[in-house]
């Protein structure tokens, strides 16, 4: 017997269509996992079965919670229903809690509200609750504040605020999304445990397959607003019956080809580089500490080569590049390019850092949004001291546009007229520009969906091998540091703890810490069944 | 976008800019010339708004009292933003430093400082003049420029693409020149319209207090001091200037806000 | 906390001192000599001398310095130039009515405010949301002195409902607070539409906030989440308006005694301009930069109670 039962939802917000005819189910003590990229749809539904959907947002078909239909119900019953027979957890731990209430007042709240208990019962349950999901009374006292836990320990609160009540339905929207590979498997055991101990239906929302694969007992893939495939993980997995899941799969297990043409003359090398943060005093007449955030880090990277940095988040790994690319002090150490010294901190002359290029994460904030692409490509030309005008200019910039797949007409449109992986296209093409000899890219493919993912991989394999271009990739998803680098290095709180060939690495990793990231890294372990493209 | 608050912001700021700008070459009657004979006669006739207690015509001297009112919120609030953006800017690109530290204590100083203050400060220095009222709106909207233009800023300069620039090696000048000026371009121009809403009020209230404009230079502060006995009297001398006041400056509000919604100064958005 | 508090107390000293120097040198450049103004032109020069001996106008700048603020914090703000009575006299009275005035504007422009803000907020887009914005934008247009006047035309002389100006003094507090109430009214409602504005705005963009979703998804109803977890954290710039506004208000206060003829700070100010008084001008204005900057300080304090992540950061 069903616990919820998704039939024929259609949403719209406004003219817009949302959703079309989308069916599902979810079975008690079971966890169904709700794949898609961006745009799918998948938070949507979320929102539509909780009933938090945007203002102007119209939804039709029914949603049976123990066969009542939610979608009839009134907003004071909803009110009744969310909170104790219904959890939900969001992505962002980070702002999803009230940063001026406790942590105790804030999961003691669900307690009151829905059990009209005393004070004193519901911090009583909200200390058992905070127990079960991780954050013991020793080190987590009902009185701490939401900004003295780090993101991992919020959405433990989060999770806790959700079941508090043990509520037969939990909805858990990209829960892990935000957090390290370390957080997140220990969340998502967390889920997992916390299924089987209340038998409750989990609803476990996701853009990552790998994810989804190793927890979900039954799939559900979305696309523009409507169900592809659904039915058992295994099944789903086997059958591949539709043309998008192989694409997915594909997508996920995708493999540039690439050739490894590292030579032996190194490009950058980094020795003894230290940088140093001063924090905050702790009280009015101690010294103000310092906290070292890169500590002692060497490597050389040859010309040519494809150089992996994976570390989690808070390990150094973008204050080190900040440092590399001289943009913030350091404290000590060397970095040279091409045999050239400059002594960390020390402001790096144009003639250096023009073999220095960069992309970053996020495609949206990589551009000035009032310039047009053609200027936005072209600013690295700034370090020339013979940089082309004119029509030269033009010719170079659409040179590097047409290199990264785009056309020369599109040097005279706006960067708010292009997609995401567009935009990533046009960052590689301004990184190219200046002919640097290494671009470092700083989680350059971590906000895209798998499938654009896969291609902008591909293009950068391609770049590498027809430049002769170096990289140094930093990321904290070992699976995509695996598929184009050479040589990877781990840093851990600002060490690097382990460095060697990347399939060696990989294969018998040496440092502890190595191992414990490979092992929650999640990963998707099944061919695509044949060459689908999305 | 509704268009409504655009047009009415538009033309009754409009109206009495162009009022002001007429009066520079004609007035209906010189404002200059009393004729006591004339005096204190109701709306209508020859003089639509009538005449004040020494017989001047109440149009002709709202024309020219909005001159002294504009020009002194234009180069008031010119002054704020002249010297506050740069302040700002240079604060942010700096940020964290001893620059940024002095400039933002300055600010606060200032801040402690009302215009009201600042103008008696200076008046008890220099005399009364319209030039005291300038100069201490003018102060007091360096702070407030200086402070948004830094908040603006200090947001951008953690964007990518501001870390774009400093690896193509560009320095803090080219890039608050480049990159940032421009993306808080719109920000300026709704805070520049409020601020110049404020500075109207201000000014009106100084010269009500007899810090500001002398006589005999008319302005609608002035106009208020001099009529106020006067109210039940002759309603018309109260309200004339006081609704002028009202009306520029809710035009201003108004297209302040009809600016921002079209705008958008949410830079999150604008990048999105 | 103690390191917050600290922080702000040592800005709060640093301010008044570079406040108190400003004063002092503004008040220093300007050309004349106090002693022969208040003797007149025809005073012999040995008289002349003699005063500004005993006014201590013959020590060095430092000195004089030294001794203003000395005096200022011993409660001897020195003899006013006109009347040669001690300006403190002057002074103390004179702020019984200022300061009454300003805080009963701030006490209800604050219990206007709130309310009003709260009901935009929770009805945004709505008709009243709609007709507290066009109120709101209509009472920032105008201008509070020719509101004073108009309600005075009003309400005292047409009605007869409030006194039309003057002020009975506090030993019939009741009449004292009848006659500060149309002043407290006229200085209030222009401030109360700002703050209203910024409550609603500050309101709306906390209702936005990833937590306003978690309160709703605890079952919370979009009532219960605005007063339990918005109403809070939309304190946070409404508390920096609110410091704001107290200085405006005592500044208002000052023109708004013009109007209704109170005895107040604002008149005293500027009878002492007009007759170049200066060291009136000086005390006054040095107190009411005082009033400010103490208030800025018990902003940033109240700052830290309201929000709990500024207590143990460096700010």
């Amino acid at each position: 017997m069903s616990l919820l039962r998704v039939e024929n939802l259609n949403l719209a917000i406004g003219a817009v269509p949302i959703l079309r005819n989308v069916s599902f189910g979810c079975t008690a003590g079971r966890i169904t996992g709700l794949i898609g990229e961006s745009g799918s749809g998948k938070s949507m539904t979320a929102y539509a079965i909780t009933r938090l959907l945007p203002k102007g947002a119209v939804a039709g078909g029914h949603i049976l919670l123990d066969g009542s239909d939610l979608l009839a119900k009134s907003e004071r019953e909803m009110c009744a229903l969310r909170g104790d027979d219904i959890g939900l957890v969001f992505q962002e731990p980070m702002t999803a809690l009230n940063p001026v209430k406790t942590i105790g007042a804030q999961v003691a709240e669900t307690v009151r509200l829905h059990r009209g208990a005393t004070r004193a019962e519901a911090a009583h349950i909200a200390r058992d609750t905070l127990n079960r999901v991780g954050l013991p009374a020793a080190q987590f006292p009902l009185n701490r504040y939401p900004h003295e836990l780090s993101g991992g320990q919020r959405q433990r609160v989060v999770i806790a605020m959700a079941i508090a009540l043990r509520p037969r339905l939990l909805i858990a929207d990209e829960p892990t999304t935000a957090l390290d590979v370390t957080t997140q498997a220990g969340i998502l055991r967390l889920l997992k445990k916390l299924v089987a101990e209340d038998g409750m239906g989990l609803i476990l929302i996701s853009h990552d397959l790998g994810v989804v694969a190793d927890m979900a007992d039954d799939l559900v893939i979305m696309r523009h607003g409507e169900v592809v495939e659904s039915g058992p993980t295994a099944q789903v997995f086997a059958a591949q019956a539709h043309p998008y899941t192989r694409a997915l799969i594909r997508a996920s297990a995708h493999q540039p080809t690439r050739d490894a043409h590292s030579g032996d003359v190194p490009l950058l090398e980094v020795q003894n580089l230290v940088r140093d943060y001063a924090l905050p005093r702790a009280s009015l007449f101690a010294a103000p500490g310092r906290f070292r955030a890169v500590n002692d880090v060497s490597f050389t990277l040859r010309k040519g080569e494809n150089l992996g940095l994976v570390g989690e988040s808070g390990c150094g790994k973008s204050t080190l590049t900040r440092a590399i690319l001289g943009l913030e002090a350091a404290q000590g150490g060397t970095i040279a390019i091409n045999g050239a010294p400059v002594l960390a901190g020390q402001k790096m002359p144009a003639a250096l850092r023009r073999h220095l290029q960069v992309v970053f994460q996020d495609p949206y904030a990589s551009f000035n949004p009032r310039h047009r692409v053609a200027r936005l490509v072209a600013e690295p030309f700034h370090l020339l001291a013979d940089a082309p005008r004119g029509a030269e200019r033009a010719q170079a910039v659409a040179e590097a546009l047409e290199s990264v797949g785009l056309g020369a007409a599109d040097a005279s449109r706006y960067i708010h007229e292009f997609s995401g992986g567009q935009r990533q296209r046009i960052a590689i093409a301004r990184a190219l520009i200046a002919r640097p000899e290494l671009i470092i890219l700083d989680e350059a493919v971590s906000a895209l969906d798998v499938s654009i993912r896969a291609q902008i991989l591909d293009l950068l394999a391609d770049l590498s091998a027809r430049f002769g271009l170096s990289y140094l990739f930093i990321s904290h998803d070992l699976h995509v540091v695996r598929k184009i680098t050479d040589r990877v290095m781990v840093m851990q709180a600002g060490k690097i703890v382990e460095s060697g060939a990347t399939e060696a690495v990989f294969a018998a990793p040496q440092h502890p810490y190595t191992a414990a990231l490979l092992a929650a890294a999640p990963h998707l372990n099944i061919e695509a069944h044949d060459e689908a493209l999305v | 976008m509704r268009l409504a608050p655009l047009l009415i912001g538009l033309c009754l700021v409009g109206l009495f800019t162009a009022l002001a700008l007429i009066s520079l070459v004609w007035t209906p009657y010189d404002v200059q010339i009393l004729e006591i004979s004339n005096k204190m006669k109701p709306p209508g006739g020859a003089n639509w708004l009538g005449t004040d207690h020494f017989g001047r015509d109440i149009l002709s001297m709202i024309m020219v009292g909005g001159q002294v009112s504009i020009a002194v919120a234009v180069v008031a609030v010119g002054m704020g933003m002249g010297l506050g953006v740069p302040l700002g800017l240079a604060a942010a690109a700096r940020r964290g430093g001893l620059m940024d530290e002095l400039i933002m204590r300055g600010n606060d100083l200032v801040f402690a400082f009302p215009a009201l203050l600042i103008a008696i400060l200076i008046t008890a220095i220099f005399g009364p003049s319209a030039i005291n009222a300038i100069i201490a709106i003018g102060i007091f909207n360096i702070p407030v420029f200086a402070r948004m233009s830094r908040g603006a800023a200090l947001e951008l300069w953690t964007r990518d693409f501001i870390l774009a620039a400093r690896v193509a090696g560009k320095g803090p000048v080219r890039i608050s020149a480049e990159h940032i000026l421009p993306n808080i371009a719109n920000l300026l121009i709704v805070q520049g319209t409020i601020q110049f809403s404020l500075a109207i009020l201000a000014e009106a209230a100084l010269s009500y207090v007899g810090l500001g404009a002398q006589p005999p230079t008319p302005s609608w502060g002035r106009m208020l001091a001099d009529s106020q006995t006067l109210a039940s009297l002759a309603p018309h001398l109260v309200l004339a200037p006081g609704l002028s006041i009202v009306a520029m400056v809710l035009g201003l509000n108004m297209l302040g806000d009809a600016l921002r919604d079209a705008l958008d100064p949410r830079l999150n958005r604008a990048a999105k | 906390m103690a390191v917050y508090t600290a922080r702000r107390l040592v800005l709060l000293i640093l301010s008044l001192f570079v406040a108190s120097l400003v004063i002092f040198a503004a008040i220093e450049v300007i050309p004349g000599d106090p002693a022969s103004f208040m003797l007149g032109i025809n005073a012999r020069p040995d008289t002349v001398a003699a005063l500004r001996a005993e006014m201590g106008l013959d020590q060095p700048l430092v000195a004089r310095y030294a001794a203003w603020m000395g005096g200022m914090l011993t409660g001897d703000f020195g003899l006013s130039y006109t009347y040669r009575t001690p300006v403190v006299d002057m002074v103390v009275g004179r702020m019984w009515v200022s300061i009454p005035l300003a805080t009963y504007a701030l006490a209800l422009s604050t219990l206007i405010a709130f309310p009003v803000g709260i009901i935009a907020a929770a009805r945004r887009g709505g008709w009243a949301d709609k007709s507290i914005m066009g109120a709101t934008q209509l009472g920032i247009a105008i201008p509070n002195f020719w509101f004073a006047v108009i309600m005075v035309h009003i309400f005292a002389i047409k009605y007869g409902w409030f006194r039309a100006g003057g002020f009975p003094g506090w030993d019939e507090p009741l009449q004292a607070l009848r006659a500060l109430t149309l002043p407290a009214i006229v200085l209030a409602l222009p401030q109360a539409a700002i703050l209203a504005r910024i409550m609603r705005s500050g309101l709306i963009d906390t209702l936005e906030a990833d937590f306003m979703r978690t309160a709703r998804a605890k079952g919370r109803t979009a009532r219960g989440a605005l007063w339990h977890h918005a109403l809070r954290n939309a304190m946070i710039p409404v508390l920096t308006i609110l410091g704001l506004q107290f200085s405006f208000l005592l500044a208002g206060a000052i023109i708004i005694e013009e109007v209704f003829f109170l005895p107040g700070l604002g008149r005293l100010i500027f009878q002492a301009i007009s007759q170049r008084d200066l060291i009136v001008v000086e005390s006054v204005v040095m107190l009411l930069v005082f009033a400010v900057i103490m208030l800025t300080f018990l902003v940033d304090l109240a700052y830290a109670w309201v929000d709990p992540r500024l207590r143990r950061r460096n700010v």
